[in-house]
């Protein structure tokens, strides 16, 4: 085989490879809706955060604005700091949009939604979400059940 | 023996007290040999001798674990990599395959080493690989791949490839082992015009004795780690060693023994405790 | 008792002999790198053999593999009424784990063994003692074009199946077995993350296709140059090799997505 067919078919193997690559990052990816961290971040802390993960969607309504960026323990507060990272075209919440988080699907895979209040000043980037409802955990739920039918 | 008056000296190889192992085998026990500037130099052997070895050594491809190899008065083995390979390209090396790059065509084979250490323009190289071509015979083979060729005509193109950077000293590892009486002439012949030619020195490793007798200058004979014997090719086949003359004539039995030494062949054939 | 000894103690001995030349043989290997910048036509050139003549077999894998992923995960999915899930875990499957060493695997039995098998000849014939005998260094113009060769086509590779994988899923998933296209597709865009999940599987692949090259061309380099000694080097070559690869895999992925 000659030099020229086997840099014509190099070539192809090259491009056939790298749209392979854009393929993935583009259409099973998500690098299209989320490039990086060009969000806004913002603190909410939770008594309890269940099953909630790093990389957990943040939901408004249903639909995605953003995603958990990190889970940490407060020594000061006593609770987990939640630091989600919304996008930056959704950049006009209220300062009193409280967090919950819910469970989505038969897997229980939890995520947390944010629900706007009337403020009229905006959450930016550092700012912390005061209003915020903690998972509900399976085990307490039945124990406070049974703790209230005692009772009776 | 000891002459080091500058670069023309008549000695254009000169191996002392060189010891070389291979795992726990001693293959080399001190060997002392002078390779004349000019000339065909012959060194013979019985099979499993290290003859390649002893190429591989002047080379530089192997390290001698004791001794010195001077090429051309400097010390072979002791030169950094860069000087190395400025020697080599005054070494021609010849293997018994013939060893072609089996990706490339004869013309591009013998082209090789021009493209690899010169700039030179597509129509001298071209110039420069016909002659060399021509003068082993082979110019209408050009477009072959080395597959294609016979065991003669490989190692033909291995000699115009080994003449491409105009070598001082070409090394042939067994240039006739299995070849056909005609394309063994044509080696001889090749060999014999190529060395007075060019002027060059040529080692040849070979156990073909009647054919290397017949165009060396100098022979040395190298058995079980030593030099034997060295000297013209008269000399050699006038050797008062027994041991030599068998292996020149080819005797079956004399100081090597046609049996590998065994036990008592009559106790053996009538032992005992086998029933 | 004391031969057995002997004989575990020379085993390990050679062992560590081996070891020892592979890596000054990689760090040769390393250092002739830099020559190619003089001629990437030698790259090219195995590019073509060590990808070009691998791609057939990567792409009709990674179709049949991302198929039969579709339809075992579809079965268990559709148990829990989360075949809109299909899409995320045959992506994260493939990205993470399947497309890099699946390909690590194959490339190690095709382009491996090749590698080895031609390199061993090249010995065996004297092509390689011819080469040094020329001047000319076989680190720079043999060993290390097909190890940049392969270590750039490895990961496109992978990158192939992954892609063809996920189509084949695609069409068993959806077009034979009614899962949702939207949700297919929307899920796994939300859930595969591009560093964690995309980037992780290309550096392992990556990883994949330096090992196997290494370990192709050390052994090629490093046979008994006879026939018997080329082709024990080339089923060692596809032993190593994939022990190496999933060997490896378990190392980065403790690494990668332990954190």
């Amino acid at each position: 085989m000659n030099s020229r067919a086997i840099e014509i078919l190099v070539g192809f193997f090259m491009a056939l490879g790298i749209a392979a690559l854009v393929m993935l990052a583009l259409q099973v990816s998500n690098l299209a809706s989320f490039g990086g961290d060009n969000g806004y971040r913002v603190e909410a802390y939770f008594e309890d955060i269940g099953g909630l993960k790093v990389r957990s969607q943040v939901a408004v309504g249903g639909v995605q604005v953003g995603k958990v960026e990190s889970i940490d323990y407060d020594m000061d507060t006593f609770k987990a700091r939640v630091t989600i990272n919304i996008q930056e075209q959704y950049n006009s919440f209220p300062l009193d949009t409280s967090a919950n988080i819910y469970t989505a699907g038969l897997l229980c895979e939890q995520y947390s939604g944010l629900e706007p209040g009337g403020d009229v000043d905006f959450l930016t980037d550092g700012d912390v979400i005061e209003i915020t409802q903690s998972a509900m955990v399976l085990e307490r739920l039945i124990g406070q059940y049974l703790f209230s039918s005692a009772g009776k | 023996m000891t002459n080091n008056n500058g670069a023309m000296s008549d000695v254009l190889v000169r191996i002392r007290d060189m010891h070389f192992s291979r795992g726990n085998r001693a293959i080399f026990r001190g060997i002392n040999m002078d390779i004349p500037r000019g000339g065909i130099c012959a060194i013979m052997g019985p099979s499993g001798t290290g003859k390649t070895t002893l190429l591989k050594l002047i080379g530089a491809q192997l390290k001698p674990s004791q001794g010195t190899v001077h090429f051309d008065e400097r010390d072979i083995h002791r030169l950094s990599r860069r000087d190395l390979y400025t020697e080599r390209k005054r070494m021609g090396m010849l293997f018994q395959s013939g060893a072609l790059l089996t990706d490339l065509s004869v013309f591009e084979n013998v082209a090789y080493p021009l493209r690899e250490h010169t700039a030179l323009p597509e129509r001298l190289v071209r110039h420069l690989v016909l002659t060399r071509l021509h003068a082993v015979g082979l110019r209408g083979a050009r477009d072959l791949m080395p597959g294609e060729l016979s065991g003669g005509m490989a190692r033909r193109v291995a000699l115009a490839r080994a003449l491409m950077l105009d070598p001082t000293m070409i090394m042939y590892d067994e240039p006739f082992t299995g070849q056909d009486p005609i394309s063994m002439g044509v080696l001889i012949e090749l060999l014999h015009t190529v060395n007075s030619a060019l002027d060059l020195t040529s080692i040849i490793v070979s156990h073909d004795v009647q054919e290397t007798l017949s165009i060396a200058d100098y022979v040395y004979i190298v058995s079980d780690g030593v030099v034997v014997e060295g000297g013209t090719p008269d000399d050699i086949r006038h050797s008062s060693s027994d041991w030599v003359q068998q292996f020149v004539r080819g005797d079956a039995d004399g100081p090597v023994p046609f049996q590998f030494p065994a036990t008592d062949y009559q106790s053996d054939l009538f032992a005992p405790e086998i029933v | 008792m004391l031969d057995r000894l002997q004989g575990l103690g020379k085993t390990g001995i050679g062992f560590l002999e081996r070891l020892g030349r592979g890596h000054i043989f990689l760090a040769r290997l390393l250092l002739a790198l830099g020559s190619l910048v003089f001629k990437p036509g030698l790259v090219i050139r195995q590019i073509y053999s060590v990808g070009v003549l691998t791609l057939i077999i990567i792409i009709v894998s990674g179709l049949f593999v991302g198929m039969v992923l579709a339809l075992q995960l579809y079965n268990t999915l559709v148990g829990f009424n989360a075949e809109e899930s299909l899409g995320v875990v045959l992506a994260l499957t493939l990205l993470r784990e399947l497309g890099p060493v699946v390909t690590g695997l194959l490339f190690a039995g095709r382009a491996g063994s090749a590698l080895t098998a031609e390199i061993g000849l090249m010995k065996a014939t004297e092509q390689l003692s011819g080469l040094e005998m020329m001047a000319v260094d076989p680190y720079q113009r043999i060993f290390a074009p097909r190890f940049l060769a392969a270590v750039v086509a490895m990961p496109l590779l992978a990158a192939m199946f992954s892609a063809v994988g996920v189509l084949g899923g695609y069409l068993v998933g959806v077009e034979l077995l009614g899962v949702d296209s939207g949700a297919f597709w929307s899920q796994m865009q939300s859930n595969v993350d591009f560093n964690m999940d995309l980037m992780n599987g290309v550096i392992k692949s990556v990883v994949f296709g330096l090992v196997v090259a290494w370990i192709a061309i050390f052994e090629g380099f490093d046979c008994i140059p006879t026939s018997e000694g080329v082709s024990r080097a080339t089923t060692r070559t596809v032993v190593n090799a994939s022990l190496a690869v999933l060997g490896l895999d378990f190392l980065l992925t403790a690494l990668m997505f332990n954190a």
